[in-house]
């Protein structure tokens, strides 16, 4: 970063340092035509943005415009006050774990996920969970020293638990893709008023995750960790075995 | 109209090959039909009511065709199928149409397995004098398509295939024209998600769902006159998609057929590994949906798409191959002909693989090669989506320019926001325009395209055509159930006897009859 940056005070960067510049798109239910432009250059100057420019609208055919504007945002940020709650633990590689594995906890740990309530999205829990991993990370059921079980899609929170606490697992992770209507918050919620209603909140190590769910959020919702997008099972699995051992759950 | 492509072999595939994995397949297909043909489920047998006109709810909600069909399992009678029991009453309480009947046990006037036994054969002819009744107003159907798409015509291929879900019927309504008026060819309406594990279809207009909108026989027609509405205005016939997968398979084929409804996502396996519902219920299911489509004139769309979302899509091509030959065996079993059969395939390899292009390229060519009259169905990148509309554009462009040369023939367009949301208004323009600029730019570039001789694209097809032959050979040798409780599809075990829905199968009496199977097949049950 450069020097002359006033982390106090950011802004966007276009091709000159705080000159703001943003790109916009989005829709307006009016028909195509230079009324229409000219709102979407009003909308722009509500929201902060200077000497707006709308560069290409389109007849979307409904009555409704598709517009792509710039513009210079008004606005600044200051970087220094941000505080983003984040997983705290050093994130180990596959090898990292089982060497802390071997070393600390010293037994096979069990890790049960799935995909519950109605979400039928299988993707996120398969690049943590399956051997193939995603983008060129081992899944956890790769790792020596870690059993899985991926109990796949639609998988009622009852039943999910049910099965954690018959296997006697050590960590249960729930993965939610569809965030419509909320649907992903009512459906962690109850997981965890279930947990705690059968009194083993304590014996395991919550976490969710999915494209629209932070750490911050998991731990509202009463998890212990959220893995959000970018995230690998290393993230995952460094998590679990610090916290198998921070937790004296060894 | 048999239209016969005129690719000629780029890839100089051994022919030879393809004709045995094409027997091993249909080797695995009709050992599945022994035994799909002496069994029939609840929802096979729902199918048959609706088929035969009955419909509605009771005042709690649940679907009539459930009530008479449970009724008469519960009291041990559905091996006998419900033909026969509605035959029966029909003869018994004479001037009852089958909804009337069929409301009388709803509401608890009658006991439709107590009533006097009558005569086999005049229960047969009753029954086979309503079947048919409805059997023409799908012939209907069938003549009005092709009434439409003699009138208006259609887009070019690839078709333009965009989806709407917004959970709300009249939202979707309004986001299909849109797409019609933009360009797309055909309209699929994305179900509610957790509607395939409901073992009944709900009833009437719905305007709740989540990430998509429940598939009812009102949602259809809504959607079906909207699109015959913006058809007219753009001058192409619109065709309309929804799902004959998940417990109620058949039924929702059924509803497609009296709707006329032109494309069903309809997979022989696709409810056992992804939504592991049982696979002894789902495969008599899809043997009766199949017929339905075969005989509506509905494309149907496999499903294989899923195992590459699921594995790699490079190294595990070859069962995408194999997939093919088996769907096309079942739905050839369920009299369904090539031209409807909308197998599926998609460019999901990792965007960081070197030559990744290349080997798509070969897969695509490969499938046009190999299933010269089938409607392809191509589907988008999806895994490797990442929320950078940017090179989702660029994506999902790479796609449509493999689309083009390989002359696929439905093409589900890529949206830049796949793994954000469903698409806004705006997104699915965005699609439909990369789409039209290079179908239109590249047209006839495939044409004059050849592969060079024993390279890249030539070795990489016939490897994977190979491994697709091996695997099915053992597939034929230990049989198509044993080979997925091994977990040798996309890496998912399924039991026999597990997952949902096995309740729902029943054992054929001598004496079942189902009155569509015959009439649709044209006489006779299959070979």
């Amino acid at each position: 970063m450069s020097n002359s940056v006033d982390l106090t005070k950011i802004k966007p960067y276009g091709d000159t340092l705080n000159d703001g510049a943003m790109q916009f798109s989005f829709t307006l239910p009016v028909p195509f035509g230079p009324e229409a432009d000219e709102a979407a250059k009003i909308l722009l100057q509500k929201m902060g943005v200077k000497d707006p420019s709308v560069v290409h609208s389109e007849d979307l055919g409904i009555g409704y415009t598709f517009f792509v504007a710039y513009g210079k945002t008004t606005y600044d940020v200051n970087y220094e006050d941000i505080d983003v709650p984040k997983v705290d633990n050093e994130v180990m590689d596959k090898y990292g774990v089982e060497d802390f594995i071997n070393e600390h906890i010293k037994r096979e740990i069990k890790i049960i996920g799935a995909c519950t309530g109605t979400d039928a999205h299988t993707v996120g829990i398969d690049a943590i969970m399956n051997m193939k991993g995603y983008a060129g990370h081992y899944g956890l059921e790769r790792y020596k020293k870690v059993e899985t079980i991926n109990m796949g899609a639609q998988v009622p929170n009852e039943v999910l638990l049910a099965k954690a606490i018959e296997e006697n697992a050590d960590a249960i992770i729930i993965s939610q893709i569809v965030t419509q209507k909320e649907v992903h918050i009512k459906n962690l919620t109850n997981f965890i008023e279930l947990v705690e209603a059968e009194g083993v909140r304590d014996k395991f190590i919550l976490i969710c995750g999915g494209p629209r769910i932070g750490h911050e959020l998991a731990k509202e919702l009463g998890f212990d960790a959220g893995f959000g997008r970018g995230s690998f099972a290393e993230d995952v699995a460094s998590f679990v075995v610090n916290q198998i051992v921070d937790r004296d759950l060894v | 109209m048999k239209e016969v492509k005129k690719v000629g072999s780029k890839l100089n595939l051994d022919m030879n090959l393809v004709e045995k994995a094409r027997g091993h397949a249909k080797e695995i297909a009709v050992d599945i039909q022994k035994f799909i043909d002496v069994h029939t489920t609840v929802t096979v047998e729902r199918t048959v009511l609706r088929l035969l006109g009955v419909d509605g709810v009771d005042d709690i909600e649940r679907p009539i065709p459930n009530i008479v069909v449970d009724e008469i399992r519960n009291n041990g009678g559905l091996d006998l199928g419900v033909s026969y029991w509605i035959g029966n009453a029909m003869l018994e309480y004479e001037n009852k149409s089958p909804q009337e009947i069929s409301e009388m046990v709803a509401n608890g006037d009658i006991k439709i397995t107590e009533i006097k036994q009558h005569d086999y054969e005049a229960i047969r002819t009753k029954i086979f004098e309503v079947a048919k009744k409805y059997i023409d107003r799908i012939d209907a159907n069938r003549n009005k398509r092709e009434e439409y798409l003699e009138r208006l015509g259609e887009g070019a291929k690839p078709y333009l295939y965009v989806i709407v879900a917004t959970g709300n019927i009249y939202e979707d309504v309004i986001q299909a024209k849109a797409a019609a008026i933009q360009g797309a060819d055909i309209i699929a309406v994305i179900r509610t998600t957790a509607q395939s594990l409901l073992d009944y279809v709900p009833y009437g207009a719905t305007t709740e769902g989540f990430g998509g909108t429940f598939a009812t026989q009102e949602n259809f027609k809504i959607m079906r006159k909207a699109l015959d509405e913006v058809g007219e205005e753009v001058g192409r016939y619109i065709r309309l998609v929804n799902y004959a997968s998940g417990l109620c398979m058949p039924e929702i084929a059924a509803m497609g057929a009296l709707e006329r409804l032109d494309v069903m996502l309809n997979d022989a396996l696709y409810g056992i590994l992804f939504r592991d519902i049982n696979m002894q219920r789902t495969l008599v299911d899809q043997f009766f949906s199949r017929v339905i489509n075969g005989y509506s004139g509905v494309i149907i769309n496999t499903g294989e798409d899923n195992y590459l979302t699921t594995s790699d899509a490079y190294e595990e091509a070859h069962t995408v191959l194999a997939s093919q030959l088996i769907n096309e065996q079942f739905a050839l079993l369920a009299n369904l002909p090539e031209e409807q059969m909308g197998l599926g395939h998609a460019f999901e390899m990792n965007p960081t693989l070197k030559d990744g292009f290349v080997y798509e390229l070969a897969q695509a060519q490969m499938a046009r090669e190999i299933f010269p009259n089938a409607p392809l169905k191509y589907m988008p990148p999806t895994k490797y989506m990442t929320g950078d509309i940017f090179k989702g554009n660029v994506q999902d462009a790479l796609f449509n320019m493999i689309a083009v040369l390989t002359k696929q023939d439905i093409q589900l367009l890529g949206m830049p926001t796949e793994a954000i949301h469903t698409p806004f208004l705006q997104d699915r323009s965005i699609a439909i325009e990369n789409a039209k600029y290079i179908f239109n730019n590249m047209r006839s570039l495939g044409d004059d395209i050849t592969f060079k001789e024993g390279g890249m694209i030539q070795s990489r097809a016939k490897s994977v055509l190979e491994e697709a032959e091996k695997m099915l050979m053992n597939i034929k040798d230990e049989g198509l159930m044993q080979t997925i409780e091994q977990g040798k599809f996309a890496g998912i075990k399924r039991a026999m006897d597990g997952g949902k829905g096995l309740s729902g199968v029943v054992k054929k009496d001598g004496k079942y009859f189902n009155p569509f199977i015959e009439l649709m097949l044209g006489g006779g049950n299959n070979e």
